[in-house]
């Protein structure tokens, strides 16, 4: 009896919603934030999809899936998921070096592999196994990291990225690499070290592309620098996505009213290319608004990391966020005109479910990261 | 070092403190980030946004291709084999329609418009907007056409559109050499120049018309259109037009060919007749034969269930990929390899008792003829077809000289005539049967060799073709069904010229003169085996009868025709080749079940030499 009366005191005193969900794991913020940001995706989508009902129940479907994902990586602890850093990376690795001997192609490039029951993109295992690694790597020791440290963790994270941009997919291999450095970054990198790194990027991007780059990447940097050089070739979808952004003007021509989009000017605009879609369609505005949802997950997610209780989870939840972020700069800033095309999706709003489920992943690390806090720490 | 290693217990404190520094640098440089992203977009929506407007509203001045007509094919006189019909398709537009189910019962009632065509209207207007048509019924006949003109006050976005469709005029003839086209499909999608086909909606599929794709279909022409802002067509300015494809003149005579197909009668079967000279095929037959028009805009499911699971198998290009046991066409080619080896000289004889048999082994091979030809050399063997006197040349011969000897007329390899999917038969060797049954070879299979029984396969063309080069004297020219090419708008045609492929090497021309004579005697003497065709015949012919076992005979057995179910019954073979000083034409000729090929496959062959050599006359 009494074992059961502390149990009911103990409910009395968690009472309220946000305990309730706290228990489940979940973040409300964040959820909140996704839930609308997924909301706005759906919308834009049947936009971009010429009205496509069946278009638009797929990504709904992808997204339960995606949800779904997020909530049961949430159950994880922190603990666990620290465990299993380094067999996730090595697992990570050997199906990027599969995919590379064995894999399937699709769009000219080598990104599946073939599990006999479905097919696999091992780059996205990797996006959240390599900053798990850097950062059960370098939670190890004292921070900031050591020479020798921060050497073989750049080790670690140009291993995958060769591997990816090998594929070949520059996109990815970007986000890798972000997300890996973010990590760093975290930890302390001396500023000394960043800016000598970056002195040093100067001539080691000249080799990158002289040696490193195929001809369409390196054609994809050129027609950025001058998208007018090939009007019908690969400057055709920077030429056409400025004009839909910009003749959406500061109100947009409202929804499905899109003249760009919709009279097939604008080519990928489900995928990669939906933003200009939502801009030309809602303009200025909308587009501020959509930029404040994403700052609102940003944001919620650096305030995870602050909050967070020990160095591992600190480093991944920032590096998580980061990388997020950095996922919708480059896939703004290339179909603006800021960045060249590199192929990112629009997250979570994009057509598409092989990046969605790891991005979802990433935000159930981050709810269970908040939600498993020993009380006494805060 | 010494001080940082022995450290084991964190300094929580500082890591905090450094991390938050690193989360608000971060945040700076987001902030900064979100700004340039908003800054560039200020730049685009309201700085620029009027340059962009009108950037816009140019784009609607589309750029749509325009298909170029497809190249004609003839024969080779100039009778047209395939051209191109318009062809009008009943089409709706949504846009203009008050009442869609009511305009289809209307249309229903008015030219019997099926539940399935409806079915498939409606499927095909969700892929197009509410302004264009959509198709509802193709290939309207004339009554449909005018029915519908007259109710045309009564349908307002109902119109009938023409568009250039291909036709073969000669129906079902020479269908298996000419082939058709059909609508593109999924796969071949993947394979084609995107550019190049972005109007085309067939391609040539089987045949010819496959085969020579690249050149009948021409070049893509490209037309400015002028749409308003919901995309609506308001002009088109042409920018590029597009080159028609080149036509095609074939080597086949379409007499010659209607005759051969005639011949045949209720007959399955194939016939090649090739010019010895040039390589050239006259008559390229297949039978039962189809017609290529059906499958031009899409066959309906029950009639190519029809074809596809017939048994007489029309679909199947006998010519091209049937493969036959050559049988005792195969005979001269054995005698000459025995001369040219010096194995056997033109009047050494043998005895003939109706049976060979091997050392050491029990069994009897039998000859067709029972009671045996009795003293035969070469010259009787060939023209009587003993099989003895060809069993005891290839135990002499061996497998492995047949094989080389056959193999240099072209025998086991595809003759590469120009249309795809050509079989290469099958020569047999020791090495070829180790690997396949991974069994040594057997003296008993080399005297079945030698009679064309056994593993040899040949397709017709095949047969045609080493038949040609027997005439020749051993010069080899590869077969081709198409021998010239028209540039679209000039009278000019520019001719390919044959491709001569080799020489058969000879010891002495006296033994092929030899194997001829033997032919030649096959046709024209009283003991010949297609001596049921001399009677009236106005030239000279070199001919070999032949007969193909479909299924074997018990040695004790006796083989009755009359017995034994048509399906069952042997093929019928004849090759031939004629005038035998002049050659002008070769044929091979197999009636699949046909029984005798004296009295079934040689009368065909002569109607179809009769036809062509005797054509001025």
């Amino acid at each position: 009896m009494a074992f059961a009366r502390s149990e009911f005191a103990d409910t009395t005193r968690l009472s309220g919603g946000r305990r309730y969900i706290r228990g489940l794991h979940i973040d409300l913020p964040l959820l909140l934030s996704l839930l609308l940001l997924a909301g706005i995706g759906l919308v834009v989508l049947y936009s971009a999809s010429e009205q496509s009902n069946d278009v638009v129940i797929k990504q709904l479907i992808r997204l339960t899936i995606a949800f779904g994902i997020m909530f049961a990586v949430a159950q994880l602890s922190p603990d666990t998921i620290e465990h299993w850093s380094p067999w996730l990376f090595g697992v990570g690795l050997v199906m990027l070096v599969a995919v590379l001997l064995l894999g399937e192609v699709g769009k000219g490039a080598k990104r599946w592999l073939d599990l006999g029951l479905f097919t696999f993109q091992p780059s996205e295992l990797m996006k959240l196994a390599l900053p798990m690694i850097i950062a059960w790597y370098l939670s190890d020791t004292t921070l900031p990291p050591r020479f020798s440290r921060i050497i073989i963790s750049l080790a670690l994270i140009l291993l995958p990225t060769f591997l990816v941009a090998r594929q070949p997919d520059l996109g990815t291999a970007i986000l890798l690499a972000g997300s890996g450095i973010f990590v760093l970054f975290l930890a302390g990198l001396r500023w000394r070290f960043i800016i000598t790194s970056f002195i040093l990027l100067i001539p080691l991007s000249w080799v990158l592309w002289q040696y490193g780059m195929h001809d369409y990447q390196r054609k994809r940097v050129l027609t950025f620098l001058n998208p007018e050089s090939d009007p019908l070739g690969s400057g055709y979808h920077i030429i056409q996505s400025t004009i839909a952004i910009g003749s959406g003007g500061l109100y947009g021509k409202g929804w499905l009213n899109g003249t760009q989009s919709h009279l097939d000017f604008l080519p990928e605009r489900k995928t990669d290319f939906i933003f200009p879609v939502f801009s030309e369609e809602f303009g200025l505005l909308g587009s501020i608004l959509l930029l404040a949802v994403y700052a609102l997950i940003i944001a919620r997610g650096l305030i995870i990391a602050s909050q967070a209780q020990d160095t591992y989870t600190r480093l991944l939840a920032g590096s998580i966020t980061l990388t997020f972020f950095l996922y919708v700069f480059i896939n703004i800033g290339m179909v603006s005109g800021l960045l060249p095309v590199v192929g990112v999706p629009l997250p979570l709003v994009s057509y598409g479910g092989t990046s969605m489920v790891t991005l979802m992943a990433g935000f159930g690390i981050l709810m269970s990261i908040q939600t498993h806090r020993k009380l006494i720490a805060s | 070092m010494a001080r940082q290693s022995s450290l084991t217990i964190k300094d929580h404190l500082r890591e905090t403190h450094l991390f938050q520094k690193r989360v608000l640098f971060a945040v700076i440089v987001a902030v900064a980030v979100l700004v340039l992203i908003i800054a560039r977009l200020i730049y685009l929506q309201i700085i620029n946004h009027d340059h962009y407007t009108t950037l816009s509203e140019e784009n609607r001045i589309n750029i749509l291709p325009i298909p170029p007509i497809r190249g004609l094919i003839y024969d080779r006189n100039g009778v047209l084999l395939a051209q191109n019909l318009p062809s009008f398709t009943l089409q709706l537009i949504p846009e203009h329609i008050r009442d869609l189910d009511d305009t289809l019962q209307q249309l229903k009632a008015l030219i019997d418009v099926s539940d399935e065509e409806i079915a498939r209207f409606h499927e095909l207007r969700k892929t197009k907007r509410r302004f264009e048509g959509v198709p509802l019924r193709f290939r309207l006949n004339d009554v449909e056409r005018a029915k519908v003109a007259v109710h045309q006050d009564r349908l307002p976005g109902v119109n009938v559109t023409a568009e250039l469709t291909r036709d073969y005029p000669q129906g079902k003839l020479a269908s298996h050499a000419i082939g058709y086209v059909g609508r593109i499909n999924e796969i071949e999608l993947t394979r084609l120049d995107a550019t190049r086909y972005s109007a085309t909606k067939h391609i040539g599929k089987v045949g010819v018309e496959r085969s020579y794709e690249d050149i009948l279909h021409g070049e893509v022409g490209f037309e400015r259109v002028e749409t308003n802002s919901q995309g609506r067509i308001m002009n088109k300015v042409p920018e590029l037009l597009p080159i028609p494809g080149k036509d095609l003149y074939m080597t086949i005579d379409i007499n010659v060919q209607k005759i051969a197909e005639q011949a045949f009668g209720e007959d399955n079967g194939a016939l090649v007749a090739i010019d010895p000279q040039d390589g050239s095929v006259i008559a390229f037959v297949s039978m039962p034969t189809y017609d290529p028009n059906i499958f031009v805009n899409g066959v309906d499911r029950e009639t190519y269930r029809a074809l596809s699971q017939s048994p007489q198998r029309p679909l199947f290009n006998r010519a091209l990929q049937g493969q036959y046991p050559p049988g005792s066409t195969l005979k001269p080619f054995i005698g000459l390899a025995g001369l040219e080896d010096k194995i056997i000289g033109s009047d050494e004889k043998i005895k003939c008792p109706g049976y060979y048999m091997l050392k050491n082994d029990e069994r009897k091979y039998r000859d067709w003829k029972k009671e045996g030809h009795g003293e035969t050399n070469l010259t009787k063997a060939i023209v009587e077809s003993c099989d003895v006197y060809f069993y005891d040349l290839s135990l002499a011969l061996k497998i492995d000289r047949i094989e080389a000897y056959l193999a240099r007329f072209g025998l086991g390899e595809t003759t590469g005539i120009d249309i795809r999917g050509e079989q290469e038969g099958l020569l047999p060797s020791r090495e070829w049967k180790r690997k396949t049954y991974n069994l040594p070879w057997f003296p008993g299979e080399t005297l079945i060799t030698g009679i064309g029984q056994g593993f040899t396969l040949t397709t017709p063309l095949q047969l045609a073709h080493i038949t040609a080069t027997l005439g020749t004297q051993g010069e080899r020219y590869k077969p081709r069904i198409v021998h010239a090419i028209g540039e679209p708008g000039i009278e000019e045609i520019s001719v390919t010229s044959p491709n001569h492929i080799g020489t058969v090497q000879k010891s002495n021309p006296e033994n092929w003169n030899i194997i001829i004579r033997a032919m030649t005697r096959v046709v024209h003497s009283i003991y010949g085996t297609a001596r049921s065709i001399n009677p009236g015949i106005q030239y000279k012919v070199a001919g070999k009868t032949g007969t193909a076992q479909v299924f074997g005979i018990k040695e004790d057995e006796e083989y009755d025709e009359e017995k034994i179910a048509k399906k069952l019954r042997d093929h019928a073979l004849f090759i031939s080749y004629a005038p035998v000083d002049e050659p002008r034409i070769a044929v091979a000729v197999i009636v699949e079940n046909g029984g005798s090929g004296g009295a079934i496959a040689a009368p065909i062959a002569r109607k179809v030499m009769d036809a062509y050599l005797l054509k001025d006359k």
